[in-house]
């Protein structure tokens, strides 16, 4: 078994250094996923870059979220020892800054290189013996695999006995008697194939043939100290002579280094969904865990999904949406200016990320299936000055999505192709979301192209859902979507009244 | 004395250099050059490219060479044998930095065992391997004859003894404050192994190496010169065998062998630039050589340093054919801005070329003209301050040009007199043209001149075409037919590659 922690996956270390999704600045953006991950991170900047990572990473993979959510359900009972464990793979981490100089920098002498890789070990091996302590306790009888693997290791491959038996050889590793090495003739005649012994198993007859003169057995010969480069030269042999020790020791110190600053990392996410949940439950918001479906199906069922960066940003429970949506790929959404449809759009595409984190979702439940990639294509207000390039902007970003698609990803429209007239809109969009279907793209678009929506609507395709922004009878917005043909006016009239006529 | 050329024939000698005319630059011949012999610089493999071929049957040697190369097995071997003897050759020179005598000694017996190997492992896979072409066959029985020579038997006999008894000895070193003991080795026991066993739970693979830091070959410093010395003192034996071997084998490198490892790198550099297309499914094949009749063809060529940009973008490279029958001699190219008329232009160029070095060319199958010289005359985009004296300038040029041509030259002219007045640029144009005509040359020419197309049943007008179903779509397909004189305007989904079909085709 290897010394991992293993808390983001089953059998092997979260990659942190992987790239980001493609588009994932675009989508940060439109999502408003800042104002989440500001809320995870709980005022600790160290949090930011890995929790940034992992979650707009997620998973694939079913089993692999299920395990994180039995984990994410652990931390939510026992928040504060989670904090602890944290806190002491931090401090383990931070010993490095202290003790790492010697290993690093090898101009210095080499047995001050292995004695400082003896030190490190030594203080990291307490580290571990400080872990075991705050996570093999009675009172915390952890349900997840996840943690409980953990438990498993800690007390199985890091067990007193062997702890014991490495502080022994750190402290048999001093060469008090100088390097002795033997070696072989290399290339160029040059030595090679060092090994290192121990003077003590070379007999006393060996020492008395050294200082016997007249016996060539041994040469001796003394450096000038102060020529340089044979100081160099000898501490080089010396290096060469120790280096396998001293690599081995700094490896293994370098390997319990980076398991301090896995369990680190791969601790945030938990950290922050802690942090979340508090946040959460401050104000009186649900959060639920979802039922999760394979890559291929097809499936949104939700009750009370709300935008969390909504209701972390009004600090309150916002409006929540309903649908049950079964082997539907295509939902077009239409209807009122401000009614909404934007703020559902996000609510889909961040309980989708959240989800596949392997995060709670801030709804009161929730189903829905797996995507292989998550993009959003928003119109942009900001560059509305030059209209006439926008069209062009629009479908550069649109390009660049398509770069990077395949099967099952999702794909988020809002009011994308308005840049142009509706009849030219209505045709790229008919293209794009047609070709869409035909390659297994999920598609959310919120749209006022007419043309694009009646002509969907006529097709009656099974595959596709109709959402309209609910207007009661009297003009009023519940901000709620129904399931609804998309109508052939927009509600920019009501906006025209309320705010012209109102004052 | 170098008794066998995998490059030449006995009796061509090289021809000169065209690494400063101006096709080169037009063409494009220079990056794909540079990008040919990048990073084998140490054998001068450039000036081979610039030396094209006049004899068809040393084009043929080349070719045939090639071919055999295009297997594996022969390739790899070849390309391992270099390798080696690049690195017996860099050892070589090392010994003139080194003051120690058993230092110097050391690195001769590493370039005398280098050079042993490479000799051995290439005569026996050229053996193995079977080659077809005149020049990896001479090759062969010239290793063949050279192995078996007591020259080289003795030679190995030779350096086996003396490896045998050098990889014997074994010393200790005990170094304490500034003190350096050498004696014999007594069978003391590996500790730094046990050390490892204990601490190995917590040790991977992938863990950095931190010896990595000291290379061997960063120089030898005083203290391992004098160890070196100490130990040739307590193995004396060991040590007369070694220098008695350096005595004997002075000068061990075959010329001949030095030879073929400078020559057969020109092979090796085509071939490894090609293959990252090729792996792009882009066709590479043979030509004959026309010397008689002026027939060429090449069926799905492409401009090669183009391909090579594409491929590195990962954008697809689009093929085009071209041929030219009985008395047909020139191209006429017009059609779409930005159509490949360019291209096409200069993939004819090209072609011809890399063809008259004996290379593999761009294309699944080619019948090429062994010409005399290449002349280009591209419009270069220069600020125009002077409109007259840089027509005057292009007229003096062209002359040049048609002066020095004759019936077996290639003429390549991209858009010339552009900037001229509308009359001035048809007059030109075709004033030139019949002048190619009368020549008798081949020649592709780029205009906006549709009616140049029409002056002589020697002309073939090809046109730049567009998709028929979207006329805004740039195929970069060139077709034989009349100009058609249109012009053309894309449309923005389009350009994008957003309509229903192209997605399908991307996603």
């Amino acid at each position: 078994m290897m010394i991992r922690p293993y808390l983001l996956c089953r059998d092997r270390e979260f990659d942190f250094e992987q790239d980001l999704p493609p588009q994932e600045s675009e989508m940060v953006e439109d999502l408003e996923i800042d104002t989440l991950l500001e809320v995870m991170v709980g005022g600790d900047r160290s949090l930011e870059k890995v929790i940034r990572t992992i979650f707009l990473l997620g998973s694939r993979d079913a089993a692999t979220i299920e395990y994180r959510q039995g984990i994410v359900q652990d931390c939510l009972r026992h928040p504060d020892a989670i904090r602890n464990i944290y806190d002491i793979a931090v401090e383990a981490v931070q010993t490095r800054k202290e003790q790492a100089l010697g290993i690093y920098a090898m101009s210095s002498s080499p047995s001050l290189v292995l004695s400082s890789a003896v030190k490190l070990l030594r203080m990291l091996i307490d580290m571990i013996d400080k872990l075991k302590e705050a996570v093999l306790r009675d009172d915390l009888a952890f349900a997840s695999q996840g943690l409980g693997q953990f438990c498993e290791m800690l007390g199985g491959e890091l067990n007193d006995d062997y702890l014991s038996s490495l502080r022994g050889h750190l402290d048999e590793l001093d060469l008090q008697e100088g390097v002795f090495v033997s070696a072989e003739l290399g290339t160029g005649n040059i030595g090679t194939n060092y090994v290192l012994h121990q003077p003590e198993n070379r007999g006393a007859g060996w020492m008395q043939r050294v200082f016997n003169v007249e016996d060539a057995s041994s040469y001796r010969f003394r450096i000038n100290p102060r020529h340089e480069g044979s100081s160099r030269a000898l501490e080089q042999l010396k290096y060469l002579g120790i280096s396998a020790v001293a690599n081995a020791l700094a490896q293994s110190a370098d390997n319990l280094l980076r398991f301090f600053d896995l369990l680190r990392k791969e601790l945030c996410l938990y950290i922050g969904c802690i942090n979340l949940a508090e946040k959460l439950a401050d104000i009186g918001c649900p959060i639920t865990f979802p039922e999760i479906r394979g890559l291929q199906e097809r499936s949104l069922c939700c009750e009370e999904l709300y935008d969390i960066c909504l209701a972390l940003t009004m600090e309150d429970r916002p409006v929540g949406n309903d649908v049950g949506a079964e082997d539907k790929g295509l939902f077009i959404i239409t209807g009122a200016n401000k009614g909404g449809k934007t703020t559902f759009l996000r609510s889909v595409g961040l309980a989708q990320l959240m989800m596949q984190a392997g995060m709670f979702v801030p709804a009161e439940s929730y189903r829905a299936d797996m995507c292989s990639g998550l993009f959003t294509h928003f119109r942009r207000r900001e560059d509305e000055a030059m209209e006439s390039g926008k069209l062009e902007e629009e479908l550069r970003r649109m390009d660049d999505i398509v770069s990077n698609l395949q099967e099952d990803c999702m794909v988020l429209l809002n009011e994308s192709f308005a840049a142009t007239n509706d009849r030219e809109g209505s045709e790229i969009a008919r293209q794009i979301v047609a070709a869409f279907m035909q390659k297994g793209v999920k598609v959310l678009f919120v749209t006022h192209l007419q043309g694009f929506a009646h002509s969907a609507y006529r097709q009656q395709a099974d595959n596709t859902v109709f959402l309209r922004a609910e207007r009661k009878p009297d003009g009023q917005r519940t901000y709620r979507m129904i399931e609804a043909e998309p109508l052939r006016t927009s509600y920019g009239k009501d906006l025209f009244r309320r705010i012209f006529e109102a004052g | 004395m170098c008794e066998h050329s995998v490059l030449f024939l006995d009796d061509h000698l090289p021809s000169e250099s065209v690494q400063q005319d101006r096709f080169v630059t037009d063409l494009n011949l220079q990056p794909i050059i540079d990008a040919v012999t990048d990073g084998w610089d140490y054998c001068k493999l450039g000036d081979i490219y610039f030396r094209p071929l006049r004899c068809s049957d040393t084009i043929k040697y080349r070719q045939e060479v090639f071919a055999d190369l295009e297997d594996c097995s022969l390739f790899e071997a070849v390309e391992d044998f270099t390798e080696r003897m690049a690195a017996a050759w860099r050892y070589l020179d090392l010994i003139n930095e080194f003051d120690y005598e058993e230092i110097r000694q050391g690195w001769f017996l590493e370039a005398a065992d280098t050079y042993c190997a490479a000799v051995r492992s290439l005569e026996d896979k050229l053996t193995t391997g079977d080659p077809q072409s005149r020049g990896l066959r001479g090759m062969r029985d010239h290793l063949r004859d050279y192995v078996r020579s007591d020259r080289f038997t003795t030679f190995a006999q030779d350096l086996e003894t003396v490896q045998q008894r050098l990889s014997e000895v074994r010393y200790c070193l005990q170094i304490r404050d500034n003190t350096v003991e050498v004696s014999r080795y007594e069978g003391e026991p590996d500790y730094a192994a046990e050390v490892k066993k204990v601490f190995g739970k917590f040790r991977q693979e992938t863990t950095r190496d931190y010896m990595a830091k000291f290379s061997t070959e960063a120089g030898v410093s005083d203290v391992e010169g004098r160890i070196a010395g100490y130990v040739a003192r307590l193995f004396p034996d060991e040590f007369l065998a070694l220098t008695e071997f350096c005595d004997t084998h002075k000068d061990f490198v075959k010329e001949t062998v030095a030879t073929f490892t400078r020559e057969v790198q020109f092979y090796l550099a085509f071939l490894h630039y090609i293959a990252a297309l090729r792996d792009e499914g882009l066709p590479f094949c043979y030509p004959e050589i026309a010397t008689e009749d002026k027939e060429v063809h090449s069926r799905s060529c492409f401009d090669l340093a183009l391909a090579h940009n594409l491929v590195t973008d990962g954008t697809r490279v689009v093929l085009n054919d071209f041929f030219l029958r009985e008395e047909e001699r020139i191209f006429v190219v017009t059609g779409a801005n930005q159509g490949g008329k360019t291209t096409f232009a200069r993939m004819f160029g090209q072609v011809h070329y890399l063809a008259s070095l004996g290379c593999p060319v761009p294309g699944s199958d080619a019948r090429l003209y062994l010409f005399d010289q290449i002349f280009t005359h591209f419009e270069e985009e220069e600020e125009i301050e002077d409109l007259r004296s840089k027509m005057e300038d292009d007229l003096v040029r062209m002359h040049d040009i048609l002066r020095s041509a004759t019936s077996d030259s290639i003429i390549v002219l991209n858009e010339i007199f552009t900037s001229g007045a509308v009359e001035d640029q048809l007059f030109l144009n075709q004033k030139i043209i019949e002048k190619i005509v009368q020549l008798d040359a081949l020649a592709v020419c780029v205009t906006f001149v549709d009616e140049v197309a029409q002056l002589s049943d020697s002309i073939v007008s090809v046109v730049a075409t567009v998709d028929p179903e979207s006329p805004q779509m740039r195929t970069y397909r060139l077709e034989r037919r009349p100009p058609d004189g249109l012009v053309y305007a894309t449309s923005i989904a389009e350009k994008w590659r957003l309509t229903y079909d192209q997605l399908k085709e991307r996603i």
